[in-house]
């Protein structure tokens, strides 16, 4: 099963989700984001949909999971890159995705982590 | 079948200029407008062309619908699109396919004379084809008619919701009129659209021009802001009106936290801010 | 597994048997493939791509298995999509609290079956419990 790579860049990790996802892959990539924030410490998890056309209400939930397990171990999942339609049918949908926050791009989304870091006293 | 076949090829065969003589003749009989009509002999070339390799090739004479027909299905929906976007009726579309009738009836009796349930039933058959095929033209007529209608919706809407960039990360909406659902699904998309194409974080949705806000229309802002925030930008509610905050106090809507001014002015000043932006006046 | 190959033209319907999560996967892909080729608009075309998404994930996960039967309709002045899903599975109990937001089976069947509504024009849900479910849905283009 091919698992979706996880970088490390600071104190933070990078997520770029290029492919249609099984639902297993998606489960996978909760568990190892799990683990590498753990491992790392990691501060901030950056997840890029920009390549996403579709997000259902299971990856959605998935995104919610990660976002909730992040904040238990002090890091911030910030979700960048969501395209238009996407947006739309998710409100049509009615997944609110509460609690996960977002930024237009990775640079944003970046900036939004460094923030956040600055903010927590940083290290 | 297969017999049917050699006789729908010995017609077209037979004399095929004076086929489609007859065939044009019965055809732009109906009317037919000029720009039409210039194409017509092209058109009936071809498809005479396809027809004849497919009964070359055995096609199934009842079954339109199989592979071997492909040619001919992919000739008549170029034809319809072609007329379609010219402004043929689906009247005059699929009566230039049924009149190819007259010279095939003709050649079928022709060859047939003498032999009167074997020419009916070759009639028969050759009716039917061009009946099948005539309504193979009229659907495709129709898709691309609706294509058209579509396309054309879709600029006028697009008109009437113009996104504009007020400012380096800043975009507003004039929303005018009644705001529905498919108004707000146009206006959603271009929103949503223009703020990943300009990287704007912050968009301005003016209802000076909204007349009425009751829970429909609430709801279908409440939908616009939340999918903006999905995507990671933000969004000010400009334009509200006395009576229009009075009408949502009353329906007791919740705005969720939107932050809402009565100016457009008001709002790009509070988006300025936000966007880390200072305005000095010098003294003139 | 397909059963009609995918790209058209000719072919106005098919199926396609949902037993794995590569199913949903492919469903999507399918799904993808007609709104294209009749054209839908980029959000239609997601929001139907969805809708079959949670349905064929609710066929496979709670019906153990089933099948999405896909037919190109018109009703006289549109054309339009059809999705059937339909299994063998449990049934649903109580539909009018499975088409409430939120409800969930126990991993979360709500979402996806109410949600799925509101991405469709036409939406009609059949069920027998301890016979099977059949979720048809209608986008117009």
């Amino acid at each position: 099963m091919d698992r979706i790579p996880i970088l490390k860049m600071g104190r933070c990790l990078l997520v770029t989700i290029q492919v249609d996802l099984l639902d297993q892959t998606a489960l996978a990539l909760q568990d190892d984001l799990s683990e590498r924030i753990a491992t790392t410490a990691a501060q901030g998890v950056l997840i890029d949909i920009s390549a996403l056309e579709i997000v259902d209400s299971f990856v959605g939930r998935i995104l919610g999971s990660i976002s909730g397990i992040a904040a238990v171990m002090g890091a911030t999942l910030v979700v960048v890159g969501m395209q238009p339609a996407v947006a739309i049918t998710l409100v049509e949908l009615g997944l609110s995705l509460a609690g996960v926050r977002t930024a237009l791009d990775v640079e944003r989304g970046m900036s939004l982590l460094q923030a956040d870091e600055r903010s927590r006293g940083g290290d | 079948m297969k017999q049917e076949n050699a006789l729908f090829d010995d017609v077209l065969k037979a004399g095929p200029e004076a086929f489609l003589e007859s065939w044009l003749s019965e055809a732009t009989q109906s009317g037919d407008s000029a720009p039409i009509t210039k194409t017509a002999p092209q058109d009936a070339r071809e498809l005479m062309d396809s027809l004849q390799d497919a009964v070359r090739a055995g096609a199934d004479l009842t079954r339109f619908e199989g592979e071997a027909w492909s040619r001919t299905r992919s000739v008549l929906a170029e034809l319809s699109r072609s007329r379609a976007a010219q402004g043929a009726s689906a009247g005059e579309t699929s009566y230039f396919v049924l009149a190819i009738k007259k010279p095939l009836f003709a050649g079928l009796r022709k060859l047939l004379d003498g032999s009167p349930q074997h020419a009916f039933d070759a009639v028969w058959a050759a009716s039917t084809l061009v009946d099948r095929m005539a309504q193979w033209t009229a659907t495709t007529y129709q898709r691309s008619r609706e294509d058209v209608i579509l396309r054309q919706q879709q600029e006028l809407l697009e008109l009437s919701t113009p996104v504009v960039k007020l400012w380096e990360g800043v975009l507003a909406v004039p929303m005018i009129g009644t705001l529905d659902s498919s108004r707000t699904q146009l206006v959603m998309e271009s929103l949503l659209t223009r703020i990943v194409e300009t990287g704007s974080e912050l968009a301005i949705i003016d209802i000076t021009g909204v007349p009425t806000v009751d829970t429909l229309v609430a709801q279908h802002l409440l939908k616009t802001v939340t999918a903006i925030r999905l995507m990671g930008a933000d969004c000010i509610i400009s334009g509200i009106r006395p009576q229009i905050a009075q009408t949502i106090v009353q329906l007791g809507i919740d705005l969720q936290g939107i932050i809402t001014k009565a100016t457009l002015a008001d709002a790009l000043s509070l988006a300025l801010k936000k966007g880390g932006w200072a305005v000095s006046r010098h003294a003139r | 597994m397909v059963t009609k190959p995918p790209t058209p033209r000719d072919a106005l319907s098919g199926s396609m048997t949902l037993a794995s999560e590569r199913d949903i996967v492919a469903t999507r892909r399918l799904v993808r493939e007609l709104t294209q080729e009749l054209k839908f608009t980029l959000v239609d075309q997601t929001k139907m791509i969805t809708a079959a998404s949670e349905l064929s994930r609710n066929a496979v996960i709670y019906g153990h298995g089933g099948v999405m039967r896909w037919e190109i309709v018109t009703n006289g002045l549109q054309t339009g999509l059809r999705l059937a899903f339909e299994d063998q599975g449990p049934g649903i109990p109580d539909t009018d609290l499975a088409l409430t937001d939120g409800w969930t089976s126990g991993t979360g069947m709500g979402i996806g079956l109410s949600g799925s509504r509101r991405l469709v024009n036409d939406f009609e849900l059949r069920t027998v419990v301890g016979a099977g479910t059949c979720v048809t849905v209608t986008r117009w283009r």
